[in-house]
């Protein structure tokens, strides 16, 4: 059964989470982690450890070691509860959990966020089409259960993980009709300078480039730098057209290809729906083109006793995150009195290096894979808010009308007023919002989360 | 002269009083807050409402049931004018109760009601057989009902949307994101500076909510207001079962049950006590068991911009005349009204005794 | 439009998806079997009554709510299959039996 009150109280169980927990647990603090999986691990490590052998031969080395982590966590002595969502959170650390549908209030000396991160929304005419999902679904299905698309099959959008799955997808054997590559044109050599940093993580590079490699090798049709992308079909997904791209030196126009299914993907952004419902302050990064949770080395925000770590604060990738929750996990330890001044120094040290190793490959992937605007800024008559079907071109009425951020929008429009909160369509909004009104993203701000964070029957919360 | 007039604060008030002041061929211009300010407007809950209103101050009961009556036709007219659907209907509202006790007390204020306006105002009172006749779903819990036909509803943020679209279509200058730090002059010569722009127009209207306070200072006026915070719920979309707004429960047209709302001492804080939140869904599952199998969407708190007495206030600054402040908590209700008497009001062009029982004197004796 | 890569290694349990009787891996999320079973859409959306399918899988979109067990509007991607569990597509709003 759950406390009422734990030391350090973590939610998330991916890298960042694990590695926090075993940390302060190993320092003897009261942890305790809530999951909405049913087993450790994250997106990343999704079901690492029941993965049969022919999905760890798919998925690759990088999943399957996962599994040590896993192990540790589960050993670490850290109360864990997986299957747990987290429905209420404020700035006083009050965390209202759903444990098998009843509800529990939790308080919390130190909280620790590492709620990782979210596909970034890739609206183009269509996305709403039966057929269309995106390339993280398609890896999670992969993951969890073993499954993989049938029929005529086109992956589009830019980003490390749209190679890793149809390397992934290789592997097992799936036929990819067509790679739609919409890295805006150039990006690449631009990027090259930031290379030199990279070096220390030249393994990813490699690997990178490896799988590169084995892709054009399988003679999957590649289309680079596409323009005016969407999905096409009445009742479902039917075909993929786009404006304009280049295969080889052939430059293609108004391309039509059919398919069954369409995976997109165009990076991802941190979840900061926590953060935020915690009153956390968020910042703009302009170069990861995602609203960063502002703190410091120990990945303390701004509020004190709350730690936000992992993808959830800054995207930085399984590795970093991991190593940011160990040292947020040791520094609460310190903070709670469990470890001296001079301990905490020693056991960081090796770990910021580390850390810093695994981080400098970022600025080279954040400039290769930035989302063309384009893309991040869709077109009047695309839906931007699936729940309540509001398009751009209604969001830009609004703002006509005098709207200057996402919540006068959203009291105009209904975009974002759904089941799904604005947790898909918020950072698009305020993006259509700070090109329209020419206007820095910091100035624009973003939704204002409110309960639940996830959801909850009036019975639960009533009963709780 | 920039403006003949420029109203500050573009919430359900604000928006309204321009929309009519901008009818009458006045040339407007609002200064509204930004996209975080505390808005009221978000925490409306849609009743376009007469029963038990006034109940304790005659003027009140009869200024809401003329609100109400101005309301068929002012929704047609922006309606129409808009391509909006307002999503109103007046097909009379209800007050549960959940004992004898509650009932009678319903009675009598209710009673009150008529009094005042003459028996213009009607009512019934159900009991729990002639309800569930109406309202099939409610529990036995509920002992009864108050009704009354003058009631009605409508969906406050589409409201606020055709406001907004009505004036935008009538020329009236839209500012965003405006704080106003200075308003200097009388009847015929205002200057209102705000992020640091200087704009003149021959008449103020203070329609900032909670803001009135502060600018009402600038011009001479004491404008006592109190913030009240209330938390409300909505649910996800659910098949129809509730035709009748009632004061705690309210099924909108898309579907969702609008549930609320509290009346807490708070001070500035627009935020969610789950505490509160259990008490408002433990009533409305008293009243409607299935309600407690349906998820909630989102819950939040907003501020209500009360005066002391509860009743609004509609006064001119004695010191300096042409400016003017409304504050009010009832936006939906009363909005007919602010576009209508209240505008004209404004431009010189009415003078309904009524106005003359909301000055501010009332409270300063 | 889905297919797995193996035979499920945990077993499969059985699952009624719109009546009908379906075999599938256990632990999976019923989004997926929905997947695998190859349903056209699990709902209709309450504003224009569109089909969708699963998009995330993640729980953030809530384009896969289906009626599980008689529950309305459950995001399909955060349930995990049991054997018996009945699976209906969401059509537009909730419905409450005794509503
Ligand atoms: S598929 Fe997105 S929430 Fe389930």
């Amino acid at each position: 059964m759950i406390d009422d009150r734990y030391e350090l109280l973590i939610i998330g169980a991916g890298p960042a989470g694990m590695a926090a927990a075993c940390e302060a647990a190993s320092h003897g603090i009261r942890v305790a982690v809530l999951d909405n999986q049913a087993a450790p691990g994250g997106q990343i490590y999704r079901n690492v450890d029941r993965a049969t052998n022919r999905q760890n031969r798919v998925l690759g080395k990088d999943f399957v070691k996962g599994r040590s982590l896993v192990e540790q966590f589960k050993q670490s002595g850290g109360s864990y509860f997986p299957g747990a969502t987290v429905w209420f959170l404020d700035e006083k650390r009050r965390v209202g959990v759903l444990i098998d549908d009843k509800s529990f209030f939790v308080d919390a000396d130190k909280l620790l966020l590492a709620a990782g991160a979210q596909e970034r929304p890739m609206p183009i005419k269509g996305w709403q089409l039966p057929g269309v999902m995106t390339a993280g679904a398609g890896q999670i299905l992969l993951k969890s259960a073993g499954m993989v698309p049938n029929g005529r099959l086109v992956l589009a959008g830019s980003g490390p993980l749209l190679l890793l799955l149809a390397y992934q997808y290789l592997q097992a054997g799936v036929k990819i009709d067509a790679l739609i590559d919409t890295t805006p044109r150039g990006a690449i050599s631009r990027s090259l300078g930031k290379l030199f940093e990279a070096l220390p993580a030249a393994d990813y590079l490699l690997k990178g480039v490896k799988m590169m490699l084995a892709v054009r090798r399988a003679g999957i049709p590649i289309y680079h730098g596409v323009e005016g992308l969407s999905a096409i079909g009445e009742e479902k997904l039917e075909a993929v057209r786009f404006d304009t791209g280049k295969t080889g030196f052939k430059k293609v126009t108004d391309c039509e290809l059919r398919a069954d299914t369409l995976l997109l993907h165009q990076g991802v952004i941190s979840n900061i729906r926590l953060p935020l419902a915690a009153g956390c302050e968020i910042e703009w990064d302009a170069g990861q083109k995602n609203w960063a949770v502002t703190n410091d080395e120990w990945g303390r925000s701004s509020n004190a006793d709350i730690y936000v770590v992992g993808d959830g604060s800054r995207i930085s990738g399984a590795e970093a995150s991991a190593l940011q929750g160990r040292l947020a996990g040791m520094h609460a330890s310190h903070q709670l009195g469990k470890i001296s001044d001079s301990k905490l120094e020693v056991l960081s040290g090796p770990v910021v290096k580390s850390r810093k190793r695994h981080l400098s490959i970022r600025p080279f992937l954040d400039s290769c894979y930035t989302p063309s605007p384009r893309y991040l800024v869709p077109g009047d008559d695309t839906l931007v808010c699936r729940c309540e079907e509001i398009t751009a071109g209604e969001i830009r009425q609004a703002v006509r009308l005098g709207c200057t951020g996402p919540n006068q929008v959203k009291s105009f429009t209904r975009c974002g007023m759904g089941p799904c909160q604005g947790g898909q369509c918020g950072s698009t909004v305020s993006l259509i919002i700070a090109e329209q009104l020419d206007k820095p993203m910091a100035e624009i701000g973003c939704l204002r989360v409110r309960p639940p964070l996830s959801p909850i029957t009036l019975g639960q919360l009533s009963e709780a | 002269m920039d403006q003949d007039c420029i109203v500050i604060g573009g919430g359900l008030v604000g928006s309204a009083v321009a929309y009519g002041l901008s009818g009458q061929n006045q040339k407007v211009a609002i200064l509204d807050g930004g996209d975080r300010s505390f808005r009221a407007s978000r925490g409306n809950f849609g009743l376009v409402w007469v029963q038990g209103k006034g109940w304790d101050y005659p003027p009140y009961a009869q200024w809401c049931l003329k609100a109400a009556n101005l309301w068929p036709e002012f929704s047609r007219q922006l309606g129409e004018e808009t391509g909006t659907d307002l999503c109103y209907r007046r097909n009379g509202g209800m007050h549960f109760c959940v004992n004898e006790a509650e009932l009678e007390e319903r009675r009598k204020i209710l009673e009150q009601n008529a009094l005042h306006t003459d028996g213009e105002f009607q009512y019934e009172m159900l009991d729990h057989a002639a309800l569930a006749e109406k309202v099939p779903q409610i529990s036995n819990a509920v002992v009864g009902a108050s009704y009354s036909h003058l009631d009605g509803h409508v969906d406050p943020l589409s409201l606020l949307h055709a406001l907004h679209q009505g004036i935008n279509r009538q020329d009236v200058t839209y500012v965003p994101s405006q704080n106003v730090s200075e308003i200097s002059g009388k009847d015929g010569e205002f200057r209102v500076v705000s992020n640091g722009k200087t704009r003149s127009a021959g008449k103020v209207v203070l329609c900032a909510g909670l803001g009135n306070q502060r600018l009402g200072e600038m011009v001479g006026m004491n404008i006592p207001v109190v913030v009240d915070r209330g938390q409300l719920m909505i649910t996800e979309r659910i098949k129809p079962f509730l035709d009748w707004p009632t004061l705690h429960v309210r099924q909108t047209g898309e579907g969702t049950v609008q549930i609320g709302d509290s009346h807490e001492k708070v001070g500035l804080d627009d935020g969610t006590d789950p505490a509160i939140l259990q008490k408002i869904v433990q009533r409305a599952v008293l009243m409607f068991p299935f309600l407690a199998r349906v998820r909630l969407v989102r819950a939040w708190g907003a501020l209500r911009i009360m005066t002391p007495d509860g009743n609004p206030i509609y006064q001119q600054s004695e010191t300096c005349p042409g400016a003017y402040a409304v504050t009010c908590h009832s936006g939906v209700t009363l909005a007919a009204i602010h576009a209508g008497t209240v505008a004209e009001w404004i431009s010189g062009k009415n003078d309904d005794p009524l106005l003359s029982r909301f000055g501010t004197d009332r409270l300063h004796v | 439009m889905f297919k797995t890569i193996e035979e499920p290694a945990e077993g499969a349990v059985e699952i009624l998806v719109e009546g009908v009787a379906h075999r599938v891996p256990a632990n999976i999320s019923v989004a997926a079997a929905a997947l695998l079973c190859g349903l056209g859409s699990v709902r209709e959306t309450p504003v224009s009554g569109a089909g969708r399918l699963p998009y995330c899988m993640m729980g953030v979109c809530f384009d896969c709510l289906m009626k599980i067990n008689g529950q309305p509007n459950q995001r399909a991607c955060q349930v995990t299959v049991a054997a018996d569990m009945t699976v209906e597509r969401q059509l537009g709003a909730a419905e409450y039996e005794d509503l």
